[in-house]
């Protein structure tokens, strides 16, 4: 049962609204035209996927920089069926204050007021973030939609959509039936995301698309095209539960389709990367991906995500390193 | 800066990658090198040296060597010296070798890239992911090959001493090129790097003294055309490697004409990249930046030409423009940046007046936003569009960071865009539809085609052009044959092999054979009819004692250019399939068959060789013809196992329209011999049969007419054989030419080759024992009749 204090707490967290300095996503009229003739060359796209990152290089100062700011974009989360308050409030408070103050301090970086861009987490622990999350700005994220297979009826859906909205949770990372993405039945793939959108009312939907079960990335890209048009905020890789996760192959494949839907719609779409995200030097990658392939715009909390629990402690290990000029380890950092 | 301002901004910063062992290598040196040769380091004789400068900071490197003849001869003489012992090594101990090397330059990657990258400008990232690890696997791929020399190809033998000249654009991985199947194949190697770019030769040479290479096996000498050209002079040289221009090719092929070095010429090129609507576009892009802002667009098979269909070109345009933007260009060594510096100040100066002339002639110009830098020779990427065939821009080479767009409306169009150069070195196909793909890729005129990729390389493909991009292809298998020669045994001597006349009968002879019958003089022969010569000239065919037997037409240049015409109409005989040629070619010798007691007749009237000899002469012509209608449909190409995910197709394609000068000895089989492996690849044929026996030729019309060969297939011009020779050599539109007549004669075919880089075959006056079916039959003629071109497809849904 919730207590009056925690009620009052809710109340506060479902009227902050996001700040976003680009006008959100509508949606528009379901268009088959705009995606049927897609055809993603795989090879090429590996190849460009391959070569991304070691045509830039990030250094020094500018290392920790980005991994600073690669921080500010993690979806700290926790999605496990033995999740319980305690280990809950932990990740809270890491989300906080996610770097050693000290370190901080050396990077002078201490008054910048630095957090990650959300805690994810299951319905049922909403509370428990929200409480935990008090005074800050960090929004709560919630997967939902029968999350991570998405085998239930769809009123089911938008009801636990609208129970995580009630209880605070200002983003919600759906997932897509994939039985529509194999049928290529792009027309109720859009009923469907578009009515889960209208029931996240303000929340912003993150649209998991779970692309390690699409058999190629023409229809990843058509999986893509069908969320934006259907009004998602962000499309999302993976549920973190398929045997395949994000990869900066399909990551190329989704964020050119967002690139072209601005195009047509002048709406940006955000972009999640999640699941086997763990090494700095991977979070690295995928921001020059961003910056390469969409700009800088794809740098902020507002446009990008990474959906990760262990990036954050290779990034500590990492900065630290920046700072002493020696290798760190991870027990020497605060765990979440 | 601050990290919360980078924090912000999310800059990039420099990345320098570290100098400082190529420095102590430098330093070590001195920062003066001499010639490698015979293993010492050598003073040049006339101890002048040139600075070598690196272009993307100006700062002098080294001190280089400027090698003269005098040096030349030295290292000529010491490859000379070392090459018995060499050979004598045998495959698998060579072998050992070629692998010592490979693993050396692994485990000296990073030095290599880094001063490669200082040396020449190119962006670190490309000489450490890219130019190395492709110098690597070329050792080891030809390690492998040193290795099976004995086994698999044991019908060649190695040349000798070979020079080889390579160019600036990849200083190491062209030096691999050259030096990685020649040393693997038993010869012995004269060496000049380019003079902008000695550095990564001369740490090679160090590599070489390492590994305990013998002395002598590959000597590197640097300096500049001087050195080059007394290279290519030397007479203990057997044969000329070389990669650079096609002006240079041509002053090299025109150099050696005449002296039977081998040649392998690797030249320019203005390759198309044709993308057609149903292409990932997004993934075109990225082709454009690989295909002419790698390496600063300083590649000879840059798709620098870009084709695209015009109901996407807008829109592609616009990609591209926008990556462009995103292009980064500085210090060579700067880890984060796509474009280095130009070479040298010359190159620069040529890119900045080619493109002044496109804006000049009307073209649009477009330029990315951003200011290259100050200091070093840069140059920003550049895309022309509103571009013509017609302008300067679409036909030369420029050699720099320069796009040039054009749009066509259907497949055809696209095609004759692609071809509409006088280069063939590579091709770019973008396009999702495999039929389309594979449609196209055959029809350009390029030794190697890409399918939605471009510039990628491996040692188990050959390269190398058609037309004037050169010939003779590296990498592969049949990138050795540029490095071995086929055995000869006793097939070839000074004096003529033809079986010897049947002792003459006493008595006198008639002035004329004759006596009444009903003429039938022979015309010439093209486009599948008989057609009166030009000048209407005949002249007599004389039996040994001197009695006319026939009269043949007197054929000059306006019959060769009717001929030529007709060959290149003749579109129907390289479209049909193996069998369907297979079937001819049986067709031939079963009409051959019936009228056999009359060829040999013929031969015996015009040489009087016993009659013995003339029924063979016929018999081993019919066999001639089951050979090539055997090999007919089985005479094909390899699947080559290249870069993961990748069907690499090895397609041997005909040269064209092929001239053929048959030998004078041998009347019926001398022109069956040439003529039939040259068609059996699918080229057309402008043949002049022997001068003086010609009668077997023109006594074929009928039978050719009652095979079914196609009209244009076999073209037939008698006449004088060295005034045919030089209309047929200095012909633009002959693609290749097989000659077997005088010294004198093969020199003027090679000479006049040059011109158009006319593919040749001349036998310098030397006699070929024709009836000699292990060395004039087979396998080796139909890989001359043939070039090789490699179509990249890679794969995956």
């Amino acid at each position: 049962m919730a207590t009056k204090r925690l009620k009052k707490l809710i109340r506060t967290a479902r009227s902050s609204v996001l700040q976003h300095q680009h006008k959100r996503n509508e949606g528009i009229p379901f268009d088959a035209e705009c995606f049927q003739s897609i055809n993603i060359n795989k090879s090429a796209v590996e190849r460009r996927a391959a070569t991304v990152g070691k045509r830039r290089s990030v250094k020094k100062q500018w290392q920790a920089a980005w991994l600073l700011r690669a921080i500010s974009l993690i979806d700290l989360t926790t999605l496990s069926g033995d999740d319980t308050p305690s280990n809950v409030i932990r990740l809270c408070a890491k989300a906080k204050s996610p770097v050693r103050q000290d370190l901080l301090e050396k990077l002078e970086m201490q008054n910048h007021g630095l957090t990650v861009g959300a805690v994810c987490v299951y319905h049922n622990l909403i509370p428990t973030a929200v409480q935990s999350l008090e005074g800050s700005n960090i929004p709560i994220a919630a997967v939902s939609t029968g999350f991570p297979a998405g085998k239930i009826p769809l009123k089911e859906k938008l009801k636990q959509i609208e129970l995580s909205v009630n209880a605070g949770a200002k983003e919600i990372d759906i997932v897509v039936s994939r039985d529509l993405v194999l049928q290529a039945d792009w027309k109720a793939l859009y009923k469907e995301v578009k009515a889960c959108r209208e029931a996240c009312g303000d929340a912003h939907m993150k649209t998991i698309l779970a692309t390690g079960q699409i058999p190629t990335y023409s229809k990843v890209a058509r999986a893509s095209w069908v969320s934006m048009m259907a009004g998602s905020d962000f499309i999302k890789t993976s549920t973190g539960k398929e045997s395949v996760n994000a990869t900066i192959a399909v990551s190329l494949v989704m964020i050119r389709c967002i690139r072209e839907y601005e195009e047509l719609t002048g709406y940006k779409v955000g972009f999640k990367p999640a699941g086997g995200i763990r090494k700095a030097k991977d979070a690295i990658n995928w921001l020059v991906l961003m910056k390469e392939e969409l700009g800088d715009d794809w740098l902020k909390p507002d446009l990008f995500r990474f959906g990760a629990s262990s990036l954050l402690g290779d990034i500590e290990r990492q900065l630290e390193h920046f700072v002493t000029g020696r290798y760190s380890a991870s027990f020497r950092h605060p765990m979440a | 800066m601050k990290i919360k301002e980078i924090f912000e901004s999310m800059e990039y910063g420099p990345a320098p990658e570290s100098a400082n062992a190529a420095n102590e290598f430098l330093d070590k040196h001195k920062r003066k090198f001499q010639l490698y040769i015979d293993g010492k380091w050598t003073k040049p004789v006339e101890s002048k040296y040139f600075d070598s400068i690196s272009p993307s900071t100006e700062q002098q490197l080294a001190q280089i060597a400027d090698a003269t003849a005098k040096d030349v001869d030295k290292a000529v003489a010491a490859a000379k010296g070392a090459l018995a012992d060499w050979v004598a090594l045998g495959a698998h101990k060579r072998a050992r070798y070629l692998y010592a090397i490979a693993r050396q330059i692994q485990k000296h990657s990073r030095l290599f890239a880094v001063l490669e990258s200082m040396d020449n400008g190119k962006p670190i990232r490309e000489t450490r992911d890219i130019d190395i690890p492709l110098v690597a696997r070329h050792f080891y791929h030809h390690a492998g090959w040193a290795q099976l020399r004995d086994s698999d190809l044991k019908d060649y033998e190695e040349i000798g001493v070979v020079g080889q000249i390579i160019p600036w654009n990849f200083p190491l991985l062209m030096l691999a090129w050259k030096i990685a199947p020649a040393i693997a194949m038993g010869n012995t190697v004269v060496l000049k790097p380019a003079e902008f770019t000695s550095l990564t030769a001369l740490l090679f040479a160090e590599i070489c003294d390492q590994i305990g290479l013998p002395k002598g096996v590959v000597n590197i000498i640097t300096g500049d055309a001087k050195a080059g050209s007394a290279l290519v002079d030397h007479k203990d040289v057997k044969k000329i490697a070389f990669t650079g221009s096609t002006d240079v090719g041509k002053i090299i092929r025109r150099a050696t004409a005449g002296s039977g070095k081998k040649l392998s010429l690797e030249l320019g090129g203005k390759s198309p990249f044709i993308v057609f609507e149903d292409a990932d576009l997004d993934s075109v892009v990225e082709g454009v930046v690989d295909a002419i802002w790698f390496n600063q667009g300083q590649v000879c098979c840059a798709g620098s030409r870009l084709l695209v269909e015009e109901s996407v070109a807008d829109k592609l345009y616009k990609k591209i423009r926008a990556r462009m933007e995103k292009l980064r260009i500085g210090t060579s060594l700067d880890k984060g940046i796509d474009i280095g510096a130009i070479v040298a100040p010359v190159q620069l100066k040529t890119i900045e007046d080619l493109v002044a002339k496109g804006v000049e002639e009307g073209s649009t110009l477009w330029q990315p936003s951003w200011a290259c830098p100050k200091d070093g020779y840069f140059y920003p990427p550049t895309m022309f569009t509103d571009v013509s065939p017609s302008s300067s821009i679409a036909q030369v080479e420029i050699f720099g960071p320069v796009l040039v767009a054009m749009t066509f409306r259907t497949h055809t169009e696209a095609v004759k865009l692609a071809n509409n150069t006088i280069y063939g070195l590579a091709a770019s196909i973008w396009t999702e539809n495999i039929n389309l793909a594979l449609d196209i890729a055959p029809q350009v005129n390029a030794g190697t085609v890409w399918i939605n990729c471009t510039n990628v390389f491996d040692a188990a493909s050959g390269f190398g052009g058609y037309r004037e991009s050169g010939y003779g292809r590296e990498g592969g298998r049949e990138g050795l044959i540029e490095y071995l020669k086929p055995k000869v045994g006793n097939s070839l001597s000074k004096k003529s092999f033809y079986p010897a006349p049947a002792a003459s009968k006493n008595g006198k002879a008639n002035k004329t054979a004759l006596n009444g019958s009903i003429d039938r003089t022979a015309k010439m022969y093209y486009g599948g009819k008989q057609a009166r010569p030009d000048g209407g000239y005949s002249s007599s065919v004389m039996s040994p004692a001197g009695q006319l037997i026939g009269e043949v037409s007197k054929g000059n240049r306006k019959d060769i250019r009717n001929a030529v015409e007709a060959a290149h109409a003749g579109k129907k005989w390289p479209s049909m399939t193996g069998h369907k040629k297979a079937q001819v070619l049986y067709y031939l010798a079963e009409n051959l068959e019936a009228r056999k007691s009359e060829f040999a007749a013929r031969i015996k009237a015009m040489t009087n060789v016993s009659d013995k000899d003339a029924n063979w002469e016929v018999e081993e012509s019919i066999k001639r013809l089951f050979t090539y209608a055997a090999y007919a449909d089985k005479y094909d190409g390899r699947v080559h196992h290249t870069t993961h995910m990748n069907v690499t197709l090895a397609m041997p394609e005909p040269i064209g329209v092929l001239a053929i000068l048959c030998p004078d000895d041998f009347p019926l089989l001398g022109f069956i011999s040439t003529v039939i492996p040259a068609i059996t690849m699918g080229n057309r044929v402008v043949v002049v049969p022997s001068e003086k026996y010609p009668l077997s030729a023109t006594d074929l019309y009928q039978v050719l007419e009652t095979s079914d060969v196609p009209p244009g297939t076999i073209n037939i011009v008698t006449g004088g054989k060295d005034e045919l020779a030089d209309v047929l050599s200095k012909h633009d539109d002959v693609e290749g030419i097989w000659y077997f007549g005088s010294a004198e004669g093969s020199k003027m075919v090679e000479l006049n080759s040059a011109e158009n880089m006319k593919r040749t075959w001349v036998n310098y006056g030397q006699f070929r024992d024709w009836g000699n079916e292990q060395y004039s039959a087979g396998e080796d003629l139909l890989r001359r009749a043939s070039e090789i071109k490699n179509i990249w497809i890679p794969y995956g849904a």
